[in-house]
């Protein structure tokens, strides 16, 4: 098998213990960013999720100048950004983007500090590289653990609050009025989101993570009309994007132009994006047809 | 509080003395109203009146700083009241089918998955027969027309088996047609399943034909009882406190204001022009 499949797979890909981890990290957390991903575009919070990507930045870097795991650094850091912007948003009703915005722009400050004190510091460019497009390769197998705890936590979240999260998703006042407290769903959403995004943050970098939470969210609720439906397709399209990804970064290894080998994020995000695109054509104006064969059979 | 509201009776909404004030302003003042298990209640004003803080209060969402609502469950547990909030805009790219939004409507609020059941899936197709919709049972609720998008929301509001049913300005935006159809359905729903339906808009026309009762609303202050009780010269201008002139053209009625300048000194000219 591995004979007929060699072209595309190199040699000694499943035995590699770097690839393993690789596989079973990015699947395990292309899981959960499609579960949660699904709600967070059904929110309509993607840029609340593009947000905490951003701002974690500070975090993951912040953990490389205390010498620590970046993932810790992430979740303590979105986790923050997500209870400062529920803090500002509940004070302003309708400043949720301005809220967003103003933690945004402390956060990117800080991640420049801490990026810049990496730098300097030990004179490698790890902390920078590792920030910005993951460390799928990297990962210490001591990790995993940690990372199937926090998935399972994230994931949880949104099960447990599921219809719920689908009520509060149509109408707050329709949620309230059937006795959801829809700012506490609200506040557990957020932790959802913020670990999600920190989980996504480790293997394909802090600035692209959002492309593994909206994109095959965003390609799922065209493909149908289900929600459960949507959450399982954008958590396939997750997992086969980010395992071809890494094939592909392992792939690579030979490439143009230095023979370094590409980042797996590239991979990963330039298939999501490839996937949507395709959506778009195929699907573009299925939404409307049950309408039309309705209309069809009521004429 | 009181408890006068007869328990033995088929009343089973009694509004009493019902205050509300938000950031300093009077909202709604002393106001008193009750509704009967099979009525049909509009209840009418100007936009800015008070109608959706009159519907929160009933609700529970607002409290009131006087005053008590009382909704006679018949000794039934919750939930008693149905709400179809107002300017609802389901996305077109929400994931959701009809029938779902109305399966929501049993157990929305609780915790983990919905596993299919035939109970539940027979439940909610006597409702969507119900309310006229299972035609487009299996449609995109974002990509359903607006009155098609009332029914659902309604069937949503109804299938908990509600004892009081409140609808926000569930006319608005909808074509004739669907407003007809709308209205016929509520008053069809009031009268085969004795529920009390308290509908707010600001046009009462579309209600003239099936409406019990009336309760209309102005500078926070109420005016109730039959159509005819209500929608008078006389009453109107007491509850105005300018000269309103009540006008049929054939089967529908126009309010007027009087005299403008009237209106203009109690600086209310522009709600009175609306109701035209």
């Amino acid at each position: 098998m591995t004979g007929f499949l060699s072209p595309l797979i190199e040699p000694g890909f499943f035995s590699n213990l770097p690839v393993q981890t690789a596989l079973v990290v990015g699947g395990v957390v292309a899981v959960v960013s499609g579960i949660v991903g699904t709600f967070t575009v059904m929110r309509g919070q993607s840029f609340a999720g593009h947000s905490l990507a951003d701002i974690g930045t500070a975090g993951g870097s912040a953990a490389f100048v205390l010498g620590i795991s970046p993932l810790f650094g992430y979740v303590a850091m979105n986790l923050m950004a997500a209870g400062a912007m529920e803090w500002i948003g509940i004070r302003r009703p309708r400043g949720r983007d301005l809220a967003t915005g103003i933690v945004l722009g402390a956060a990117l400050g800080l991640a420049a500090l801490f990026l810049y004190l990496d730098t300097t510091g030990s004179s490698t460019t790890g902390a920078t590289v590792n920030v910005l497009f993951g460390s799928i390769f990297t990962l210490p197998s001591s990790m995993v653990p940690v990372i199937a705890i926090f998935s399972v936590v994230a994931a949880g979240i949104v099960l447990v609050l599921y219809r719920p999260l689908i009520l509060t998703s149509i109408s707050a006042d329709l949620a309230i009025a059937q006795g959801v407290r829809v700012r506490l769903v609200g506040i557990c959403y957020l932790v959802a989101l913020a670990l999600a995004v920190s989980l996504s943050a480790v293997t394909i970098g802090a600035i692209l993570s959002t492309a593994l939470l909206i994109g095959p969210a965003a390609t799922a609720l065209r493909i149908t009309n289900r929600t459960g439906r949507a959450a399982v397709i954008a958590a396939a399209i997750g997992v086969i994007a980010t395992w071809l990804g890494v094939l592909l970064a392992y792939d690579s290894y030979y490439w143009f132009p230095n023979g370094g080998g590409w980042p797996v994020s590239f991979f990963v995000v330039t298939l999501i994006f490839l996937v949507y695109l395709v959506s778009q054509l195929r699907f573009r104006g299925r939404a409307l047809a049950p309408r039309q064969s309705t209309a069809a059979q009521a004429g | 509080m009181e408890g006068r509201a007869a328990t033995g009776s088929d009343e089973i909404l009694a509004v009493d003395g019902i205050s509300v004030t938000l950031s300093g302003r009077e909202i709604l003042h002393d106001v008193t109203f009750h509704i009967r298990a099979g009525e049909f209640t509009g209840l009418i004003g100007s936009n800015g009146a008070g109608k959706t803080t009159l519907l929160r209060v009933i609700l529970g969402l607002t409290s009131p700083s006087g005053g008590t609502v009382r909704v006679d469950g018949g000794g039934r547990r919750q939930p008693l009241i149905g709400y179809v909030p107002q300017r609802i805009t389901l996305d077109p790219d929400m994931p959701l089918r009809a029938r779902d939004l109305v399966g929501l409507g049993i157990d929305g609020q609780r915790f983990g998955l919905p596993f299919p059941s035939s109970t539940r899936r027979k439940q909610v197709d006597e409702m969507l027969e119900a309310v006229d919709a299972t035609r487009f049972a299996e449609s995109r609720v974002g990509n359903l027309s607006g009155g098609e998008q009332q029914r659902i929301l309604i069937a949503h509001a109804l299938i908990s088996h509600p004892r009081l049913l409140l609808l926000d300005e569930p006319l608005a935006n909808l074509d004739l047609g669907s407003e007809q159809e709308v209205v016929d359905l509520l008053a069809r729903i009031a009268r085969e399943q004795r529920i009390a339906v308290l509908i707010s808009t600001h046009d009462m026309n579309p209600l003239l034909p099936v409406m019990d009762r009336i309760v209309y609303i102005a500078n926070g202050r109420i005016a109730t009882g039959t159509t005819a009780e209500v929608v008078s010269s006389e009453s109107l201008t007491k509850l105005y406190g300018v000269h309103v002139d009540v006008i049929h053209v054939h089967d529908r009625i126009l309010v007027v204001a009087g005299r403008r300048e009237e209106a203009l000194q109690h600086g209310d000219a522009e709600s009175i022009v609306e109701l035209v």
